[in-house]
């Protein structure tokens, strides 16, 4: 009788790619060559609700961009809307309007990154593609430099629209609490409009390669709906009154699994509603639904687990507020099965639907005749106590939340950040990848990214889960070694002379 | 018998990314060559870069020593990952380049230097507001469950420069660096003639030079009161300081053609300073106190109380490389 062979190992994913931030996968195998558990693992952690202690909270748009150079718009939104909060002050309605106008740019360049070079690659070029050609670079050869130009012409002039107003495209600068930095010039406004109708035409051009290159391929669309990439969970998105998708502001709406309704809140509720579980193998802290409890990684009306990001808003909401985005949402949910969808590889689609819906807005705002005036701050004049402020970042629900003293200077920050509310599903959606792909022991390269899609779909963020001066005013400076002992004092006095001692 | 494969007569010379303790802005500014990104890939052979390709670190690791002719390495050192990756990358480029404001000088997550490890982790798993962690968990360095065990890297107590870990040929200064500075080092680096070995690859005068405010900076400028930006309209053509706002363009190296005024907002420093200055944090500090207008202590201690955050403030980018490195810690102290 062939003694049958122990198939017993463990497989190591590191690092993860074609994500913002660090991760690695563990993967271990019992005796029969099935997977017994997969670790999603988080392997990094910067501290930033810590050293913002002490900080001016006007400073934190600016710092806190940089927990993401991805995404720093979605943080410096969130930080200016609780500075709002903070001062108690409403920008005038052009400062809102210019913030939704830059954010909307931000959203549709950065959700076209993760199409075409993070996310898309998988589908685009193939799941098993060697390992070489599954990158951007295997995409414009699969799709054509001509296309592969358009989709990088594309995010140039969007982020040149950001740099016009932002300041800086990466860790811009305009916000403020009660408004924004700069105005926007009627010439700007043309050059804004042109480049919005644009990308209009890329989002409806974005949706039709999609729908040529993935659902036209029935064996891609039989991995989206497969049972290995779908989970049943809670859905939380933004929302505006009529409760449609929207990024920049509204309350923010959670659905069950059957997709009912289960809560509505706003911003500076979210501590009644939202918690952070810790696990001894990750960095990350796993949000999820407090009144339900913590129930563990499982999924289902009893769990607690729930999902952000594209699959999750549009999931949540009842539609999208502009046409051609709306069209492509019921064509979706047509295709797919009607709401909710559960498969986690359906994020992609729904995430250029999105795309459509942030440009469609962007050129709603640029074609408003008030984004050029010139009231664009008010001035703060309450003592600052506490802000929330919460937007869609494009990767889910972004909270931050700020205690400061009467002077304004931070006491206490917390952040639950995008990825977050994730990171639970995205545990499970791992190892429930690995365990519906691998048997027998048989692993290979092209396996192993497909266990990697399975995070990837939810485009997670980790870097997210870490001079002539001519004064003469006297100064003594003394300079401390570590042990706080004097070293050196040295002396300016009046007379501009210079004394050491 | 078959030929063997044909060597390629020049093959193209590898370069590979790498992120430590970083926000991915310096990634973004690759891709903010735009068009230009099709040249670089043309021109070379990217082996490692993870958040655009799927090499591996194993990868990395076959790589024979010395292979890579430049890497360009973005981030703190905040973990032991990350300086075994820096010790890799060095060990596999020929050229080890610093990207970006916390490659450099340590960058924002160099103000956690102002706190602890400890201090740190209390406040991620045990303080915070919407943590419920009552049997106070943390994540290990090593965890074993049913006889399987995982690990994660461990977090250094103190957030290091890059060159405080090993040794750095070039620094791209920045945060991030700009997709033109960045283009002229990739050009300089696939050249013929290296610039001395340490060179910062950005111009080396003060950032007002090149602001287009400095016509507005009158000759004598000094000022009763520092002002914070959301109690002032801020003009959009004048000289920051002359507004009474803090920047600090006097103290910080160019080449970034001063974007942040440009934005109507002033300059933070992540620029770092110029080849002449050991500390960027207390030339940025002299340079601000020194416009403070009057001669009278009591005066003075009220101006410079409307400064409200000195070391954020000054130190914001560059505490790890500074004379300072980090709060000194008292024994079992909880920050």
């Amino acid at each position: 009788m062939p003694e049958t062979k122990d198939l017993r190992r463990r497989i190591t994913i590191d690092p993860i790619t074609r994500l913002e931030g660090h991760g690695k996968i563990e993967v271990f195998l019992n005796e029969h060559g099935s997977v017994e558990r997969a670790f999603f693992q988080v392997p990094e952690l910067r501290g930033f609700e810590k050293f913002a202690q002490g900080r001016p909270a006007e400073e934190m748009p600016q710092i806190t961009s940089r927990i993401c150079g991805v995404c720093p718009t979605a943080h410096h939104m969130a930080s200016t809307k609780a500075l709002d909060g903070l001062y108690r002050v409403t920008p005038p309605p052009a400062a809102r309007k210019i913030r939704e106008l830059f954010y909307s740019a931000f959203v549709t360049e950065d959700h076209a990154l993760h199409v075409y070079f993070l996310g898309g690659p998988d589908f685009i070029v193939g799941p098993k593609a060697p390992a070489a050609e599954r990158n951007v670079l295997g995409v414009i050869a699969k799709v054509g430099v001509e296309v592969g130009q358009k989709v990088i012409g594309m995010r140039r002039k969007l982020r040149e629209i950001m740099t016009a107003i932002g300041g800086k495209a990466v860790h811009p600068v305009l916000g403020l609490p009660g408004g924004v930095a700069k105005h926007i010039t009627p010439s700007e406004q043309e050059k804004i409009k042109q480049i919005a109708k644009e990308a209009v035409d890329f989002g409806s051009f974005t949706l039709e390669t999609f729908n040529k290159l993935v659902l036209q391929n029935t064996e891609y669309v039989d991995l989206i709906r497969s049972d290995a990439f779908t989970h049943r969970t809670y859905y939380m998105g933004m929302v505006d009154e009529a409760n449609l998708v929207n990024f920049y502001d509204g309350p923010v709406r959670v659905v069950t699994p059957e997709g009912k309704e289960w809560k509505k809140f706003a911003a500076e509720k979210y501590l009644d509603y939202i918690a952070e579980h810790v696990e001894p193998w990750s960095y990350v802290k796993f949000a999820y639904l407090k009144p339900l409890g913590w129930k563990g990684f499982t999924e289902g009306s009893e769990s607690s687990v729930y999902c952000v990001a594209p699959l999750a808003r549009l999931n949540t909401a009842q539609g999208m507020a502009t046409p051609l985005a709306q069209e492509a949402y019921q064509q979706y949910f047509a295709a797919l099965g009607g709401k909710p969808v559960h498969h986690t590889l359906a994020n992609h689609w729904a995430r250029v639907v999105e795309l459509l819906y942030a440009a469609e807005r962007l050129k709603e705002l640029a074609e408003d005749p008030e984004i050029t005036d010139s009231q664009i701050r008010t001035l703060p004049t309450e003592a600052p106590r506490e802000g929330v402020g919460v937007v869609e970042a494009p990767r889910g629900t972004l909270i931050h939340h700020y205690q400061t003293d009467e002077k304004g200077i931070i006491q206490k920050a917390n952040m639950i950040v995008a990825t977050q509310n994730n990171a639970a599903r995205i545990a499970m959606s791992v190892e429930k990848a690995a365990k519906g792909l691998i048997s027998d022991g048989n692993v290979s390269e092209g396996i192993l990214n497909m266990v990697e899609m399975a995070f990837r779909a939810y485009d997670p963020c980790h870097g997210c889960a870490t001079h002539s001066l001519p004064g003469s005013m006297p100064l003594l400076v003394r300079v401390h070694d570590h042990r706080g002992d004097v070293q050196a004092t040295l002396r300016r006095d009046w007379d501009g002379s210079i004394r050491r001692s | 018998m078959t030929e063997p494969a044909a060597v390629p007569k020049n093959p193209k010379p590898k370069v590979a990314f790498y992120w430590c303790a970083s926000c991915g802005g310096c990634e973004e500014t690759v891709l903010d060559l735009d068009e230009r990104v099709l040249d670089v890939v043309v021109a070379v052979n990217i082996v490692f870069w993870p958040v655009a390709l799927d090499f591996k670190r194993h990868h990395v690791e076959a790589l024979p020593d010395g292979s890579v002719l430049a890497a360009f390495v973005n981030g703190a050192v905040r973990t032991t990952e990350q300086e075994e990756m820096a010790h890799l990358l060095r060990k596999k480029a020929k050229v080890l380049v610093a990207l970006g404001s916390c490659a450099q000088l340590g960058g924002i997550p160099g103000l956690a230097n102002l706190s602890s490890r400890e201090g740190i982790l209390q406040s991620s798993y045990c303080e915070s507001p919407s943590t419920v962690n009552p049997e106070k968990v943390f994540p290990q360095t090593l965890y074993k469950e049913n006889g399987q065990s995982v690990s994660l890297p461990g977090l250094f107590e103190t957030v290091r420069s890059l060159d405080q870990v090993v040794d750095v040929d070039y620094y791209l200064p920045g945060c991030p660096p700009t997709p033109k500075l960045l283009w002229d080092a990739v050009h300089v680096l696939l050249g013929s003639e290296l610039p001395p070995k340490g060179t910062v690859l950005a111009p080396d005068r003060a950032l007002c030079e090149e602001c287009p405010r400095k016509d507005t900076r009158p000759e004598k400028l000094t000022l009763k009161e520092f002002k914070r930006p959301q109690d002032v309209l801020i003009d959009e053509e004048t000289c920051m300081l002359a507004q009474g706002v803090v920047c600090l363009g006097p103290a910080t190296r160019s080449g970034c053609e001063a974007l942040c005024p440009q934005g109507n907002m002033p300059c933070t420093g992540c620029f770092g300073p110029t080849s002449r200055v050991r500390d960027y944090g207390a030339k940025a500090l002299s340079a601000i106190s020194s416009i403070i207008d009057s001669n009278d202590p009591e005066e003075i201690e009220k101006i410079v109380q409307t400064v409200p955050d000195p070391v954020g403030t000054f130190y914001r980018y560059s505490l790890p490389s500074s004379l300072l490195r980090r709060r000194k810690l008292a024994p079992a102290a909880k920050l």
